[in-house]
């Protein structure tokens, strides 16, 4: 038999076209000719991309960066990066990157429905200045919002958390990352009183079985999946499960594969929890001496608008946080119906799997890892879906160490390190604390060096309530930074555009390509990215990595924290604050924001000479100090001696990353364990020192039924995710030709039988039609994803085709992430 | 030259009974254009966010094992053949079937790097190391899709990066 190389080599062309694969491009044989170039200078910086926190090299010459690889040094990822991370040194040489602010303009004026036209700073600022004080002077602060992201860095954040909450006195802040791992967030609220995971990274090679909640870490965590696959592959006891709505290439590692009915999660995690009462594995000596249970309010709504007709309906949508204390007995007996043949039913499951899988977390000889990111988190039921996963692993002990480890990924590189340390959502402040709390505000005030009642008392609006409340007119001065929420937002026609083309607000997108966002603001802001300023970014495993500016922004991209900290210069504090407050402080009469957040003394105290040797940086040169270190020190003064302790700013330099909380030094791999938590006192044990009493809370939640389910007219359940080469809206790396080339559009998996039922075959161009909106694809009926009947699946990266025309605005009515996962449509022929 | 080489890889595929299904290039029906001053989106073809146009047609895999060159060293080469019904699994890996280093001269196929010989701690195996187990976390197929927005990156000269690498 010949072979397809065989052929091929006997070929001339064959033979022409492996001479010509190895030939140096052009540009390389001059270079080797003429004169020598000037040096490479390789620094350390994490990966642009995800929550896993990889570590790069990063070659740069002539102020561009020519080269990345993965950092054998660094101790997540030793070497090694993903296709992403490979291509990574693309990503800010897109031919479309933003040089200039744009404005929309007619007769030379701003014009709401004018053109984009290039414009000076200056002038950008001028009008955004004009358009701010405008919406302040008739509302105050309360009309001004901010969608702000985990891809800021963490100083970035923290600025923009200061200017909105102090400044503009503002708490309409609110990150990307809500739709990302709010309910993350508020599950580890409620059961440690404290957020981040317990565990870290270091379990991946303790672990005895490792259990996918909803995560396809093979395509959207996969340097974490190659620490899975090495475990699983090179220990025969080890056992890995996946658990989804629809096979994908994690199912390719699965001992225990398992596709469930959508939002039956609730029931089988139920049923594990009876299983492991029923069968007397219960950690007894755990429990009594670490937890604590309690019974949530059910009936609890979806986040909708709060005249939908499904929020009137239900019991508590006004109080779906509301709890009461129960004991043991009365938990085992709110999870006794939840019997294997009832998890089976609703589930869809086979028995044999589910006892399977139920047998990981009920044998004590068996240390299980739980993975999951966004089948649990977005879910109109993703705190509980969060708290659930806890109950299993409290009822049995294993927990905070080595192996034993409920673990929450993260999709974006700072969602831990910026959205939630720095607390830039709508509720909080720095370091878990909240706006609600007079004696949190009272703290954040007294390190920011600003008067005592500054900030407001009440949670602003999250950031599918900003699209809400544009719409409606109530926020009418916008700023989008470090995201592309017009893409990523569901319900886009009804609950996203029309609030960007309100007559009434005045819309500003920073970001370092013109996206989708862009296209619908009124003023866009040419962004520095990632290498182009210094930065710092947390990951999933509570490590904060820190990198310095390697090149220029082209021509004038200015960093986010430039343009936050220049912006504030055009406000004074008696235009933003009120009378009496001023009148009782007067020292603070006629300042600037930007000398009362940001030249406070301390933010300014470290000079722009303390950078290190080697490296530039540019907002300390505009700035005259060094911005980065003094908002770091100033930042850390909140979890220094909390329980959330950072290292000096300097270290973070010289390390790849350290796992907070830093104590003397020595980074915290185990929290809440005796021994590897200085936290934890001796003779505890364990402590869960988040909550008063330092017990952990188990508990009972039902199952209740999505917001929406497939219907005789639209037939077809619909989950949006991601595909291993695009990462999120694809800003980025649908500019990098390789990763472009490797999945350019966006398709609808499709089940053959349903296409075949549909009349409709592989390639055919069809519209996906829910009751909100509707978009143009093509059916993939094969690939990387095998999708039951009944369901499709339809990635979301491509800007040319916007799935979130067709998603529902749900959300779980605790996180207020929205549930990108289970909507009703129907897929036609176009 | 292009040309040639596309007729060829297209030759070979039917002399080894490839498997491969002709992708549809156009849906039936007229396909929607719209476009629009004032759109600043390359992605977005010029169509304005509140219309959606016809998507692009199913791009091809390109099928004809020319290696591509890279643009640095320790960048992982993009496959240039297709990987349709390729097995990998925990049992099974299509790809070293030809890509492991004993067999790699008689499929002639490059053979993996010595990089994935090595463990996380840095042991040399014998056998790839299980953490480079799914080759296609780095390696990803190039279709013919043009794409939408140019990118102007330079790699580093190959000769520096020899230098560089210890």
């Amino acid at each position: 038999m010949t072979t397809r190389r065989d052929f091929i080599r006997a070929s001339a062309v064959g033979a022409a076209a492996t001479t010509a694969s190895i030939a140096v491009p052009a540009r390389f044989a001059e270079a080797a000719t003429a004169a020598p170039p000037t040096e490479v200078k390789w620094s350390k910086a994490p990966c642009r991309f995800c929550g896993t926190g990889c570590g790069v090299q990063v070659a740069v010459q002539d102020n561009r960066v020519v080269a990345t690889h993965g950092d054998a040094d660094a101790e997540v990822n030793r070497g090694l990066n993903c296709v992403k991370g490979y291509f990574l040194s693309k990503i800010m040489y897109g031919n479309d990157r933003l040089t200039t602010p744009l404005l929309r303009k007619k007769g030379g004026q701003y014009a709401k429905d004018g053109d984009f036209e290039p414009v000076s700073w200056d002038e950008a600022f001028d009008v955004m200045a004009a358009q701010f004080k405008r919406v302040l002077k008739a509302k105050g602060g309360t009309g001004i919002g901010m969608a702000g992201s985990g891809q800021w860095t963490v100083w970035e954040g923290y600025a923009a958390n200061k200017l909105m909450k102090a400044g503009f006195r503002s708490n309409h802040i609110d990150p990307n990352a809500r739709h990302c791992m709010a309910s993350a967030v508020t599950g580890f609220m409620r059961t440690f009183g404290m957020d981040e995971p317990m565990g870290c990274y270091d379990d991946f090679e303790a672990a005895d079985a490792f259990v996918l909640w909803g995560s396809n870490m093979a395509e959207m965590h996969p340097i974490l999946w190659t620490r899975v696959t090495d475990r699983r592959l090179s220990h025969d006891h080890v056992k890995v499960a996946v658990l989804s709505t629809f096979e994908h290439r994690s199912f390719d590692l699965a001992d225990i594969p398992i596709i469930f009915k959508p939002q039956t999660d609730l029931a089988i995690l139920n049923y594990i929890a009876n299983h492991i009462i029923q069968t007397g594995r219960v950690n007894e000596d755990f429990v009594r001496k670490h937890v604590s249970f309690k019974r949530g309010n059910d009936d609890i709504g979806y986040g909708l608008r709060p005249d939908n007709p499904l929020e009137l309906k239900a019991k508590n949508a006004k109080d779906p946080t509301g709890s009461t204390p129960i004991d043991f007995d009365a938990f085992k007996a709110f999870v006794e119906p939840y019997t294997l043949d009832y998890a089976a039913e609703l589930s869809g499951v086979e028995k044999g799997f589910l006892k399977h899988l139920a047998e990981l977390y009920a044998d004590p000889r068996v240390k299980v890892m739980s993975l999951w990111t966004m089948g649990f988190n977005q879910h109109t039921r993703g705190t509980w879906a969060n708290n659930m996963v806890y109950n299993i692993h409290l009822l049995t002990g294993k927990i905070a160490t080595p192996g034993n480890s409920p673990f929450s990924l993260t999709g974006q590189p700072s969602a831990c390190g910026t959205a939630r340390e720095v607390g830039t959502f709508s509720h909080r402040l720095p370091a878990d604390l909240v706006v609600t709390d007079p004696e949190h505000r009272k703290h954040a005030e007294e390190i920011w060096k600003l008067p005592d009642g500054l900030i407001v008392d009440k949670v602003g609006y999250h950031i599918v309530e900003q699209n809400r409340m544009l719409k409606d007119g109530k926020l009418n001065a916008y700023w989008v930074m470090a995201n592309n929420n017009m893409q990523a937002g569901a319900n886009l026609e009804n609950e996203g555009y029309p609030g960007y083309r309100n007559p009434d607000n005045f819309i500003v997108v920073s970001d370092p390509y013109p996206t989708v966002t862009a296209q619908a603001a009124d003023l866009i802001l040419p962004t520095a990215m990632w290498v182009e300023k210094e930065g710092a970014y947390g990951n999933a495993e509570r490590r904060t990595q820190f990198w310095h500016q390697l090149v220029k922004a082209p021509g004038e991209a200015r960093s986010d924290l430039w343009q936050l900290m220049e912006f504030s210069k055009r406000f004074t504090t008696d235009e933003c604050w009120p009378a009496d407050l001023l009148a009782a402080n007067p020292a603070y009469k006629g300042k600037t924001l930007f000398e009362v957040l940001y030249r406070n003394g301390k933010v300014d105290r470290f000079a722009p000479g303390e950078v290190e040797t080697g490296y530039a940086n540019d907002e300390a040169a505009a700035f005259g100090f060094y911005p980065q270190k003094g908002l770091f020190e100033e930042y850390a003064e909140f979890g220094r001696g909390h329980g959330h302790d950072l290292a000096p700013f300097d270290e973070y330099h010289k390390a790849r990353g350290l796992r907070w909380p830093v104590v003397n030094g020595k980074e915290t791999r185990w929290r809440y364990k005796e021994g590897t938590d200085p936290y934890v006192k001796a003779g505890t044990d364990w402590q869960f020192y988040g909550n008063k009493d330092g017990r952990a809370v188990i508990w009972a939640l039902p199952y209740e039924p999505p917001a929406e389910s497939p219907d005789a007219e639209y037939d077809l359940w619909l989950a949006t995710g991601r595909v291993l080469e695009h990462w999120h809206s694809g800003s980025m790396t649908m500019r990098v030709p390789e990763l472009y080339k490797a999945f350019p559009s966006a398709v609808v998996f499709m089940n053959p039988d349903d296409a075949k039922a549909r009349g409709l075959k592989r390639g055919d161009e069809v519209k996906v039609i829910s009751r909100r909106g509707e978009m143009r694809s093509r059916i993939e009926t094969r690939g990387r994803n095998r999708v039951p009947t009944g369901l499709v699946f339809v990635p979301w990266f491509d800007a040319a085709q916007l799935i979130n025309k067709t998603t529902l605005d749900a959300t779980c009515p605790i996180s207020k992430q929205t549930d990108f996962k289970k909507c009703a449509v129907k897929v036609v022929m176009a | 030259m292009r040309l040639l080489l596309y007729l060829i890889a297209a030759v070979s595929l039917a002399a080894c009974g490839s498997k491969h299904e002709e992708t549809p290039r156009k849906a039936p029906g007229a396909p929607v254009v719209i476009t629009a001053a004032g759109q600043v989106d390359a992605l977005r073809r010029g169509v304005p966010i509140d219309k959606e146009a016809s998507p692009l047609p199913m791009a091809r895999v390109e099928n004809f094992d020319r290696v591509r060159p890279v643009n640095y060293e320790m960048q992982p080469p993009t496959i240039p053949h297709a990987i349709d019904n390729y097995q990998l699994t925990v049992n099974t890996n299509r790809c070293m079937l030809c890509h492991t280093r004993s067999n790699a001269r008689k499929f002639q196929a490059p053979p993996v790097s010595d990089a994935h010989y090595l463990t996380r701690d840095g042991k040399v195996l014998e056998q790839i190391s299980s953490r480079r187990y799914f080759c296609v976390q780095c390696h990803v197929v190039q279709t013919d899709a043009e794409p939408l927005v140019g990118n102007r990156f330079e790699g580093l000269n190959q000769t520096l990066a020899k230098e560089e690498t210890p």
